[in-house]
């Protein structure tokens, strides 16, 4: 019987040095322990959620629909430069997900098969048709979502964001995890700009772009678009540019016509970085080609010498400077009324490379660090103050029973706290509400059997034998009531995201906890104090 | 020794159809709140119903009016002002995203009070689909939550229990989100996990009443007492019980209330609802439910 007793004391001494040693890193104490121990024992602890650290949690979704279709477009581009090489002329159209060629001979379907023998030929209308199988598109749509993911990981990485968190979720999303960070919007624009950059050029060959206003509206944009629509010449698109009125911030779009074609893009660039303009004292981008590019580039500008190319970056035109001579050495700049800020966001994310598809902000969940703050310490005071006023109702209500409770309650907490931080759970505002609602509960099993035990020492039960029924007779209440409450967390669990699971981490944790502390802790006290010899009464 | 209540002999169950009646009115109240829900009538928080939140906080306290008149300048439609618990912070709602609306905001807000100095605290951002999924994993959750206590329940208990201790759940889970709705408090995913913690620990409470009742039931002969008397006896033996841990409990909920800062605020009235009418449900609705359902037919010896 005493040695048994002993073996309790001795297991409940183990788990309580083992929460400590888990929980240590998250004391300022871990300092100042030498570094064998930082290296070999617990060094992670319990890590805070980004509701109680400040920071972003961002859901991106890729438009999988515009990976497609920007594959074809590729696909017919080169299409095009191909069969041109080889002395074929036919026209080359892109029809959102499917290639027209006409017309089409036997020399220009074996360039196709050689080349993209994935291709399926089919006949519509006068065309034939060339369309990707959907094994290939689902290939594309799985790379387009990992190039993303990799892009916006090195454009993080440029950000200087410490630990952050990119994952895939779903089919088509991507969770990015920012804690910490210092200018969520900033990283917002960032991560989320697609930094398509192509180059195109102006037509000046039709004689329309005269008839052009000069600024419109934004509101007036789409109505715009739709009246000119039908007079562009074929291949011909207009893009806008972004003029705003620095004095008033008032935003207007001026309107260009371009050809449709894609001379070169952003694929091909080396370096970007910002220089400041001499005479403007104007930031600018200065770009630098790789080699393919640096020759593609200096071929275009030898083509088309006074020329205007538009340079545009996501669907808006920044610059249509005119090409005054061949450029070799593949140089080029983006100028275009830049804030030093805007200009060095620009060369950021045209240096971590582009996006293979348009991604849109799903989910933007932000915390402030003086909320995340406010929260902890909100928390802590919460949880100190369900603490003493428990801890002092039991001492008032059972005496030294209660007091046998309330050392439960403490190895609870301890425990639980021990047991977050050796599974590296991630604390949350709810996960610390779920703590105090431990706390609340954690008594329960206690005052469960302190009142059997008042009941069966009014039968007239010597104490040892009122503790050893009251045990007895309050365990499976005890099992069932714990039961419960860990179903509903175990389901939180599982369909709760982000804060939630915490709550449902820290509940779940702290109830599993107080089975043994209240089944193994107290009784063990209690067998300590009565051990061998009959006491006459019981302080309850 | 000290007792809240000493020996007691209520006649709890005397009381039933009184408090059935109560009852049924809370859940018609809280199945009235799921239709204001479903029609989108209730105050939805943007993790269900998508659109943009902000929290602002100001260095001296300001009024909703305040804030009203610099939004309506700005052409933000649909603006939903709300207070907090403190005085220097606001909650501004929008249902849907609007482009550039959160610039706007911050920029009027900044330009129009800024003696008051205000700072956005947080931002919460959902786009349709993202609320459409939260919706439908909370309906999950609860479904799933239900399920697995009925199971349990029906594994642990007889089947007239298990029906008693499944509307005292509902009951309270109702209840709770009845009141809400007529608070006007808003309805969001820290609420959810609210009602199913309110759902596990109402259980826990009417368990140990059933526990009770159920070890008595073994005790007695047929014919000796009506199911009735056994029932209050059993009430009235653990009464102290539940009202001590109902204490403990609503100890915790009340130090969140009151000093778990705005975000877990409304959490923690939840909690002390459900507290409250968890322990009332153990009692009031729970027993007379199987003793409406079972009659003397429980006492079989």
């Amino acid at each position: 019987m005493r040695k048994a007793i002993y073996i309790r004391i001795a297991l409940i001494a183990f788990t309580v040095v083992l929460a400590i040693i888990f929980f240590l890193p998250n004391t300022p104490l871990f300092n100042y322990m030498p570094d064998w121990w930082k290296k070999n024992l617990p060094n992670k602890g319990i890590v805070l959620g980004l509701d109680l650290r400040g920071g972003s949690h961002l859901i991106f979704e890729v438009d999988l629909k515009r990976a497609r279709e920007i594959t074809v477009e590729r696909i017919g581009m080169h299409l095009q430069s191909l069969l041109e090489k080889k002395g074929q002329k036919p026209t080359v159209k892109v029809q959102g997900e499917k290639i027209l060629i006409q017309p089409v001979n036997d020399e220009v379907k074996k360039i196709i098969r050689e080349n993209y023998p994935d291709l399926s030929i089919s006949d519509q209308d006068a065309n034939i048709v060339f369309q990707l199988p959907e094994s290939a598109f689902k290939r594309v749509e799985t790379t387009s979502v990992e190039q993303a993911i990799e892009v916006i990981r090195n454009r993080i990485d440029q950000l200087g964001v410490a630990e952050p968190a990119i994952h895939k979720q779903g089919e088509n999303e991507i969770v990015v995890q920012l804690p910490g960070v210092k200018d969520p919007k900033k990283a917002l624009e960032i991560i989320g700009k697609t930094a398509q950059l192509e180059f195109k050029l102006l037509d000046e060959e039709t004689l329309l772009w005269k008839e052009l206003p000069s600024l419109i509206k934004p509101s007036e944009e789409e109505a715009f678009l739709a009246q000119w629509k039908a007079r562009l010449p074929e291949g011909d698109e207009i893009i806008f540019q972004k003029i705003v009125n620095k004095e008033t911030g008032e935003v207007y779009k001026r309107p260009y016509i371009v050809k449709k074609d894609v001379l070169l893009t952003g694929d091909l660039l080396a370096e970007a970085h910002v220089s400041i303009d001499q005479r403007f004292n104007e930031p600018y981008v200065s770009l630098r080609f790789n080699d393919a590019g640096a020759k593609i580039f200096e071929e275009i500008t030898a083509k088309y010498v006074k020329r205007r190319l538009a340079i545009i970056l996501d669907g808006n035109l920044y610059s249509a400077p005119v090409i005054q001579e061949k450029i070799e050495g593949g140089n080029a700049q983006i100028s275009g009324n830049f804030t030093l800020e805007e200009a060095k966001d620009l060369a950021i994310v045209l240096r971590a490379g582009a996006l293979p598809a348009p991604v849109k902000l799903i989910q933007n969940v932000t915390v402030g660090p003086t909320l995340g703050k406010d929260s902890i310490e909100a928390g802590k005071m919460a949880v100190l103050i369900a603490s003493v006023l428990v801890i002092v109702f039991m001492i008032v209500y059972y005496r030294l029973s209660g007091v046998i409770a309330d050392f439960a309650l403490i190895l609870n907490i301890l425990l639980l706290i021990g047991a977050l931080a050796a599974l590296n759970a991630t604390l949350t505002l709810p996960g610390i509400a779920g703590i105090a609602l431990a706390i609340g509960m954690a008594v329960d099993s206690n005052v469960l059997m302190f009142e059997r035990i008042r009941e069966e020492l009014r039968l007239g039960k010597t104490p040892k034998a009122a503790i050893e029924s009251g045990y007895k007779k309050a365990f499976w209440t005890i099992f069932d009531s714990h039961v419960t409450t860990l179903i509903t967390a175990a389901v939180l669990f599982h369909f709760g995201s982000g804060p939630i699971k915490g709550f449902a981490v820290t509940l779940s944790l702290g109830i599993a906890i107080n089975l043994f502390t209240a089944l193994i802790g107290t009784k063990t006290v209690f067998d300590f104090i009565y051990i061998g010899k009959e006491r006459k009464s019981l302080s309850i | 020794m000290i007792q809240i209540l000493g020996k007691t002999n209520i006649d709890f169950l005397g009381k039933k159809y009184f408090a059935l009646g109560f009852s049924c009115l809370m859940i018609l109240l809280g199945i009235f709140a799921i239709f204001q829900i479903n029609f989108g009538k209730a105050n939805l928080g943007v993790d269900f119903a998508g659109g943009l939140s902000l929290q602002i906080r100001f260095s001296q306290p300001v009024t909703l009016a305040e804030v009203r008149a610099v939004l309506d300048k700005t052409g933000i439609k649909d603006a939903d002002i709300q207070e907090l618990p403190t005085e220097k912070k606001i909650l501004i709602k929008l249902k849907k995203q609007q482009e550039g609306a959160q610039d706007i905001i911050e920029k009027s807000l900044k330009e129009n009070l800024s003696t008051k100095e205000p700072i956005i605290e947080s931002i919460t951002e959902i786009g349709p689909k993202i609320g459409e999924r939260t919706k439908r994993d909370a309906l999950l959750a609860i479904l799933a939550a239900t399920a697995g206590i009925l199971i349990y329940i029906a594994i642990r208990f007889k089947f007239h229990f298990s029906i008693g201790a499944t509307v005292a759940t509902f009951h309270d889970v109702m209840a709770v989100l009845g009141i809400f709705y007529i608070l006007d408090k808003e309805i969001n995913l820290i609420f959810i996990s609210a009602l199913l913690t309110i759902a596990g620990y109402s259980l826990t409470d009417t368990v140990v009443v059933f526990d009770r009742i159920r070890e008595n039931l073994g005790k007695v002969a047929k014919g000796s007492i009506t199911l009735e008397a056994l029932m209050n006896r059993s009430i009235n033996e653990v009464l102290s019980r539940t009202i001590v841990t109902s204490l403990t409990t609503l100890m915790a909920a009340v130090a969140l209330f009151f000093f778990g800062g705005e975000v877990l605020h409304d959490f923690a009235l939840a909690m002390i609802l459900g507290i409250i009418i968890g322990t009332y449900s153990s009692v009031f609705v729970a027993s007379p439910v199987v003793l409406l359902l079972g009659k003397n037919s429980l006492i079989k010896r």
